[in-house]
């Protein structure tokens, strides 16, 4: 199986990297270089830091946001041209397909990962810059599991996207949500409990991508190594769930 | 994927395309260029909503509000001199930013350096108050603002007592080693000059007996002021 696994992962690379996404990608990167430094040109002080800061936010969801499009479309398409139904047709289990899929698009993570790595770079010590791209890696890829599991589950791209971007907004806004609903000023009424008790139960359940890619580390040098133990941790441990819950999806869907 | 040629396009629809990019064109260029008045700053977003807005980056966000807000005062062509700005916005933007991002600089620079150098001495005073009390959260690494605070109040207000306040607010508060010590040493300065000559002496005297000033230079320099004030005292008596 894991040779089959690896024989998906490498065509699902092929026809990423054959495609436009790298343009894409490219572009990103322009982009968030151009409208950085247009800022820093207007800042009156902390210029360095205020380019830093929007480059790095910027070419972080522009990563996400890439990658998601890509896992979404790309598997929508294959299933539009029965894709899957051939594959499922050989002597190949469905763990091995998703596993290669999976494999895949996480390799794939890895080119927009470094190349926006390497341009942090020009702008923070060597070791922050290594620290975020790291955990823009792990970002991406539970971005991209949980992008698998959403198309595999609804099957279209609007529905498939939404549902990502909402995830990845959530899952960044979970903590600050968290803190407000338990702050000194909030009521202590049996509907504002029911609130808190919600969103500590879907907190539950979401990764804490805020703790993931942190600008500070590239604008204050603040990170360590100690903080990215953690994110290894919670990004192992979402990737097993979210793997686990994309292959219940695929072994009860009938072909 | 190749492409058919332009000339397959029917001319109607090359003569839609070419009519509406025209009409895009003119229309931007007829609509009165947008300007920005003071009274179009809106009072900030609480400090939760922006903390949820910001989708974990606060940082970024902090940074983008600090150029946004700039905007309000210094446009292409335009310069709303800042006394045409409600402060009371102005100071809760510069707050909810510096909640955002505490280690940022950017938001006392502007209090201290922009906003506090307006001609309105009601409004002097309020954004050097607001650089007064965010010192106090993080004095070792504010301490710059505050020292340019002391500066205004002492050669713009002409007030003497607030300045020295200030002043003796980084002696007190800012206590690290990375605060230089001329910063330290700046109530002396200024009580030299409201005429409270024993008051300074005694202020030299603890700062050199503390064993905070290690450097010989610097201990020499204050000996000296010393002295200095001793017989400037003693030409006052006499």
């Amino acid at each position: 199986m894991l040779h089959q696994a690896r024989t998906i992962a490498f065509y699902t690379l092929l026809e990423a990297l054959r495609n436009r996404l790298m343009w894409l990608v490219a572009l990103a990167a322009l982009t968030g270089i151009a409208i950085s430094g247009f800022l820093h040109e207007i800042a009156i002080t902390e210029s360095g830091q205020i380019q830093v800061a929007l480059l790095a936010a910027f070419l972080r969801f522009s990563a996400i946001f890439l990658l998601a499009t890509f896992v979404v479309t790309s598997m929508v398409r294959e299933f539009n041209d029965k894709g899957l139904e051939l594959l499922l047709a050989l002597p190949l289990p469905r763990a091995g397909y998703l596993l290669g899929k999976l494999a895949g698009f996480a390799m794939l993570a890895l080119v927009p990962a470094l190349l926006f790595g390497l341009l942090a770079s020009f702008f923070s010590p060597p070791a922050q810059t290594i620290l975020w791209t790291v955990s823009l890696i792990c970002e991406l890829w539970v971005v991209a599991a949980f992008s698998l599991l959403c198309v595999l589950t609804f099957n279209q791209i609007m529905t498939a996207l939404s549902a990502v971007m909402a995830f990845y907004l959530l899952a960044r806004s979970i903590s600050a949500l968290q803190l407000i609903g338990q702050g000194p000023l909030s009521e202590n009424s049996l509907s504002q409990q029911v609130i808190n008790w919600v969103i500590n139960a879907i907190a539950t359940l979401l990764p804490r991508l805020d703790e993931f890619t942190r600008t500070d580390w590239l604008v204050y040098h603040s990170g360590t190594w100690v903080a990215l133990y953690p994110l290894l941790a919670q990004t192992a441990a979402y990737l097993a769930l979210l793997a686990g819950a994309a292959l219940f999806d695929l072994y009860r869907k009938n072909l | 994927m190749n492409e058919r040629p332009i000339s397959t396009v029917p001319k109607p629809v090359l003569l839609l395309l070419g009519l509406g990019l025209c009409l895009q064109i003119a229309g931007h260029f007829s609509l009165p260029q947008r300007l920005t008045k003071a009274e179009d700053l809106p009072h900030p977003p609480s400090l939760s909503i922006l903390k949820i807005a910001s989708f974990g980056e606060p940082i970024a966000l902090a940074k983008t509000l600090m150029l946004y807000l700039q905007a309000f005062d210094n446009q292409p062509g335009i310069s709303i001199p800042f006394r045409n700005l409600d402060y009371e916005k102005v100071q809760g933007w510069l707050g909810h930013i510096l909640e955002l991002d505490p280690p940022g600089q950017y938001p006392l620079l502007a209090a201290s350096r922009l906003y506090g150098e307006v001609s309105d001495e009601t409004r002097q005073r309020q954004m050097l108050e607001f650089v007064h009390q965010r010192f106090l959260d993080d004095p070792n690494h504010r301490w710059p603002w505050l020292a340019h605070a002391a500066v205004i109040a002492k050669h713009r207000l002409k007030d003497l007592p607030l300045a020295r306040k200030y002043a003796q607010a980084i002696r007190v508060h800012a206590t690290g080693t990375e605060v230089p010590y001329w910063a330290k040493q700046m109530e002396i300065f200024i009580l030299e000059d409201m005429n409270e000559l024993e008051s300074a002496k005694i202020l030299i005297g603890g700062l050199l007996q503390s064993g905070q000033i290690t450097d010989s230079h610097e201990i020499r320099f204050l000996e000296e002021q010393l002295i200095a004030l001793e017989a400037k005292q003693k030409a006052e008596q006499s």
